[in-house]
Parts: structure tokens; C-alpha cells; sequence
């Protein structure tokens, strides 16, 4: 795999890659490719190739709050990376003209 | 090295106390765990606090329902309990905090247990022998220059030093069994959908299931019964009447996948092995060769259907709610920067593969026919199901290797052959001591692993019990 392709799959995946990372990840992710492949060498008819589902499906409970107000907003707060009172903080995504 | 059952024996008849038993592992984790690293953090001043609560309730005879009260246990890294840090052994949660107890931890407190602390594994359970913890390998307790195996690694290599008397692990595609076969201890994947997944940092969704590492197949059963159960938390558990009932006999009929097992396969194992195919026979249980010729697949299946999930799961580390976050001019920078910084070698390499099958133009060739694979293999399974009661084949095909020996990602792949399936098809599987090879003058344990019908755990506990168990007491 060129490193160009590994390069497109990281920036899919969100991770920034050194370009020693591309080079290793290329060449050991081609062996890896390679490998896995054989599944394609499997026969398949009509039926297999229906969508699978587990054997329980669609299985809901009531949406209904279970818990009291404010029980865990200062522990997930606490967790946060960057916060404004009772909010998380993010970057701005929208850059005025 | 006590089991379960006898610490609470002990407790009963008031010989031992669980203030005692705390102060004797927390001993043994001080005297040990420097050289084997099987802990990431010890809980001492609560576990002392706990015991002690133990200990006036077994004096007071003030208890009811709690099979494990006073019983330490250690818990691997990426089960969530409440208030104590969460790593899934990963820089990028390295200062985590979890917030809520995963349900297993929860059925666990209630019926009493202690928790002594959290243990070392490979990153967010990616790996088969604990070298991949962004916190430092763990040393095989047998033989400190080899692995404990992995991913649940310092889960096994504490019980096996006697750091604590059972843990709980993780198992996606042979993270219980495979540690507790280089160990020599017993380890248990359940059904899929048997126990609970809330609270457990997924991996792969349609993979994962949540088991016990300990001494005797008796002591498995029990962690097992506290664990499992129908969650409104986790939409895939099942109920008692899901499958068909899955009977216990008085011997049974073992089906040997041979053609399976002749590539690969350590000698010494194998030799191992017949002698615990010929110790079935002698103990009047039957043996039959079994065809599976699918299963030789599993593994490449395995590892389309794995990082596919795993690319999935792993998008919710981005820096933004919790965990680690990078500097960065603008969000995508955010995002790309911290997982960078805060995700390890092997996590990145199975997100990029993820995101290779998963990529447009490539479903259809990897996960779809990986999907296929999986559906016949159950068939497969099914079908051998119908002439035999239990599977049975080496939980790994080497004994423990050498800290650094698998350098290269896909020969650590294939040690993963036998216990792959397992997960792939959601059966339920238990890996237990079938004797020791030696390496360098050094006896190091090897497993051998049954393989049940979907909901087979009984039958799984009972085939042990009689086998295993009954050896130990001979001993």
C-alpha cells in the first residue's frame, strides 16, 4: 500500500501520521490486506448475502428518565477537556468572512 | 494458591477473614508486582475498608445472597468502576475517570466482592500479549522473560502469582482464553449477549463478552452466575429461553477438529493434548474426529469483521468530551492531533485497516463476504453440533513466547486460530491447564479449550468440573 493511500485512510480516520508511520503502516498493512483477502475465495448464493441480524433485535426499553437532575453533570464536566460553566467548549467551526 | 470456594469457606467457618485475605493479597501484590507489572492501580484503603465491613458481617452472621462477600478480585483496566480511573491501558484516557460501574461491577458489589485493583492489558485489549500497554508489558508469572499473554494479561498473571484469588477480563477473540492458557489458569468466554456489555469499553460490538480468570472451573461457574443475565443497558443480552436448553450429561461425546490442528501447532502441544484426549476416553467420555473446514478461515474473517468494529467504536476518542485533547488551529487539527499523541501502534494500524474494509468500493469484498464467512462457520458449527456435545482443541497454539518475539503484527495474528471462532460464530468457550511443556528447563502451562453450543455454558462448567476440577483435588 503507497503511502499517498495510507495517507487518505489516516485522514479518513482522523490520526495525523509521521511520514516513517506512513511507510511502516504501507507495507504492513499490505501483508495484512493480502492475508484477509482469502475471504473473498468463499462462495456465496442469494441467501448469504441476506442482512444478518442477531437473534434479538429491536429491543427497546421505555424512554424515560432514569436519572435526578444534575446526578452526573459535574463528574462528565469534570471529564472534559475544555469547559464555559455548564458547558463543554469546542472550537469555533464557522469562520466569519 | 486458594480458590474462591475456600476463602469463603474459610469466612463461614471463621478461620479466615476477609480482612485478613486483603492484607495477605495486598502483601503478595507489594513483595510480587514490582518484577511482574500485572496492576495498573491498587485500591488498598478501600479494599481494607470493605474487608473489614466483610468480616463484621461473617462475625454478625448478618449477610444473605452474596456468594462472594469479602472475596477479592482484580478487574481488568477497561471495565468501568465508579470513581477510579479507566485506562483501557491508553494514553489517550490515561487521566480518565469512570463515571458510572459497569452492570457486571455492579452484580459483583452487590453479591459482595472487593475490588483490589485494576490490571494491566494490551491498549483498549488489542493485542495477544500485554506488550501493547501504553504503561509497560506484564511479565508471565511462570517465567518472567515470556508474556502472560493477552489481552486480559495482567488479569491472568495476577491470579497466577497469587496477587489475587480471580479477576475478570475481556475476550474478543481469545483475550481470556489465551492468557489463561499461557498462565495455567482457567478462563471463560461466555455466550455472546450472556453477560452484559455496559460499562465495558467496546471493541469489537459484536465480539466482546466479559469473563472470569481463575483456579478451579467451580469458581468460573460462580463469577459466571453473578455476572450474567438479561440488561435493559445492553440490548443484546439474552434471556433464559433465547436458545434451545442446553443439557449436562454424565459423559459426553468430544468432537477433534484434527485437520484443523495440523499446521502450525507446537509439538509439545499437540503431545499434550493427545494425553488429554486419552485421559477423556480413560474417564469414559467418547472421541470422534470432526471436519471444519471453514474454521481455517475464521481468522481472516476475524480480522475484517475486528478492525472494522474497532474503527467504529474507537471515532468516540477525539478529544473533545473526554480523554485526552491536543492543541490544535482548528477542529480537524483537534481531532487529528490528539489521537495521534494519545492512541498506540497497534490501535492505529487496526483503525487503518478498519477503515480500509469499511471504505467504498471495498465492503462488498472484505466485511460483506467476511459476514458470509461468519454465517456458514455457524452453520458449520451447527451442524457438527448434531453428533457431538462439546469441541475440543488447544486454546493456543504455542506456550507463552518471549517478551518482543512476535515483532511482526500478522505471526502475532495467528496465534489467535483457535479462539477467533469462538467469538465469530458467539458461542460460548472455556480454556483450561491440560499439562506443561518445557522450554529452557522451565514448565510452562498449556491450555485446551471447549467449545459448547450457543447458551452451553452449563454444560461448558459441568465437562470441566468433572475433568478439571476433579484433578486439581487429587493433586
Amino acid at each position: 500500500m503507497k503511502p499517498e493511500a495510507v495517507a487518505h485512510l489516516a485522514s479518513l480516520a482522523r490520526i495525523q501520521l509521521t511520514e516513517q508511520e506512513l511507510d511502516t503502516y504501507g507495507s504492513e498493512l499490505s501483508q495484512i490486506v493480502a492475508y484477509v483477502s482469502t475471504v473473498s475465495d468463499i462462495a456465496a448464493d442469494e441467501a448469504d448475502t441476506a442482512p444478518l441480524v442477531g437473534v434479538r433485535y429491536n429491543v427497546l426499553r421505555p424512554d424515560e428518565v432514569t436519572n435526578a437532575p444534575d446526578q452526573f453533570t459535574a463528574d462528565i464536566l469534570r471529564e472534559m477537556p475544555k469547559t464555559q460553566g455548564r458547558a463543554m467548549a469546542v472550537k469555533k467551526i464557522m469562520q466569519a468572512k | 494458591m486458594k480458590t474462591i470456594s475456600q476463602l469463603v469457606a474459610g469466612f463461614v467457618a471463621g478461620t479466615y477473614t476477609p480482612t485478613q485475605a486483603v492484607a495477605d493479597y495486598l502483601q503478595t501484590i507489594k513483595q510480587r508486582d514490582p518484577e511482574i507489572h500485572a496492576f495498573l492501580a491498587t485500591y488498598q484503603a478501600e479494599a481494607v475498608a470493605c474487608a473489614e465491613a466483610a468480616t463484621a458481617a461473617y462475625a454478625a452472621d448478618t449477610y444473605t445472597d452474596q456468594p462472594l462477600l469479602g472475596v477479592p478480585l482484580a478487574i481488568k483496566n477497561n471495565i468501568l468502576i465508579k470513581d477510579h480511573v479507566a485506562t483501557g491501558a491508553s494514553k489517550i484516557l490515561e487521566h480518565y475517570t469512570a463515571i458510572y460501574d459497569a452492570t457486571i461491577i455492579e452484580r459483583l458489589r452487590a453479591a459482595g466482592a472487593i475490588f483490589i485493583g485494576s490490571t494491566n492489558m494490551d491498549e483498549f485489549a488489542m493485542g495477544g500479549s500485554t506488550e501493547n500497554s501504553a504503561f509497560g508489558p506484564t511479565q508471565n508469572p511462570h517465567d518472567l522473560s515470556r508474556v502472560p499473554g493477552g489481552s486480559s494479561g495482567g488479569s491472568a498473571a495476577a491470579v497466577a502469582a497469587g496477587m489475587a484469588p480471580a479477576a475478570i477480563g475481556t475476550d474478543t477473540g481469545g483475550s481470556v482464553r489465551q492468557p489463561a492458557s499461557y498462565c495455567g489458569l482457567v478462563g471463560h468466554k461466555p455466550t455472546y449477549g450472556a453477560v452484559s456489555r455496559y460499562g465495558l469499553m467496546a471493541m469489537g460490538s459484536s465480539l466482546d463478552q466479559a469473563g472470569p480468570l481463575t483456579h478451579s472451573v467451580a469458581d468460573a461457574k460462580l463469577l459466571h452466575d453473578v455476572m450474567s443475565g438479561l440488561d435493559p443497558m445492553d440490548g443484546t443480552t439474552i434471556a433464559t429461553d433465547t436458545y434451545p436448553k442446553v443439557l449436562t450429561k454424565a459423559t459426553y461425546t468430544f468432537g477433534v477438529p484434527r485437520s484443523f490442528m495440523a499446521d502450525g501447532v507446537d509439538p509439545d502441544v499437540l503431545e499434550a493434548f493427545d494425553q488429554h484426549i486419552a485421559s477423556l476416553e480413560a474417564a469414559g467420555h467418547t472421541v470422534v474426529d470432526i471436519e471444519l473446514p471453514l474454521f481455517e478461515q475464521g481468522l481472516a474473517a476475524y480480522y475484517i469483521v475486528m478492525p472494522a468494529e474497532v474503527s467504529s467504536n474507537l471515532a468516540r476518542y477525539d478529544g473533545i468530551r473526554y480523554g485526552h485533547s491536543a492543541d490544535g488551529k482548528d477542529l480537524l487539527e483537534v481531532y487529528e492531533q490528539s489521537r495521534a499523541q494519545g492512541l498506540g501502534a497497534e490501535v492505529k494500524r487496526r483503525i487503518l485497516l478498519g477503515t480500509h474494509v469499511l471504505s467504498s468500493g471495498y465492503y462488498d469484498a472484505y466485511y460483506g463476504k467476511a459476514e458470509i464467512v461468519r454465517r456458514k462457520m455457524r452453520q458449520e458449527l451447527a451442524q457438527a453440533f448434531t453428533t457431538v456435545d462439546l469441541i475440543v482443541m488447544p486454546t493456543a497454539p504455542t506456550p507463552a513466547f518471549k517478551q518482543g518475539e512476535q515483532a511482526d503484527p500478522l505471526s502475532m495474528y495467528r496465534q489467535d486460530i483457535f479462539t477467533v471462532p469462538v467469538n465469530l460464530t458467539g458461542v460460548p468457550a472455556i480454556s483450561f491447564p491440560m499439562g506443561t511443556v518445557e522450554r529452557e528447563g522451565t514448565p510452562l502451562p498449556v491450555g485446551v479449550q471447549y467449545i459448547a453450543p450457543h447458551a452451553g455454558d452449563e454444560r461448558l462448567f459441568d465437562a470441566g468440573v468433572k475433568i478439571y476440577d476433579t484433578s486439581l483435588s487429587t493433586k
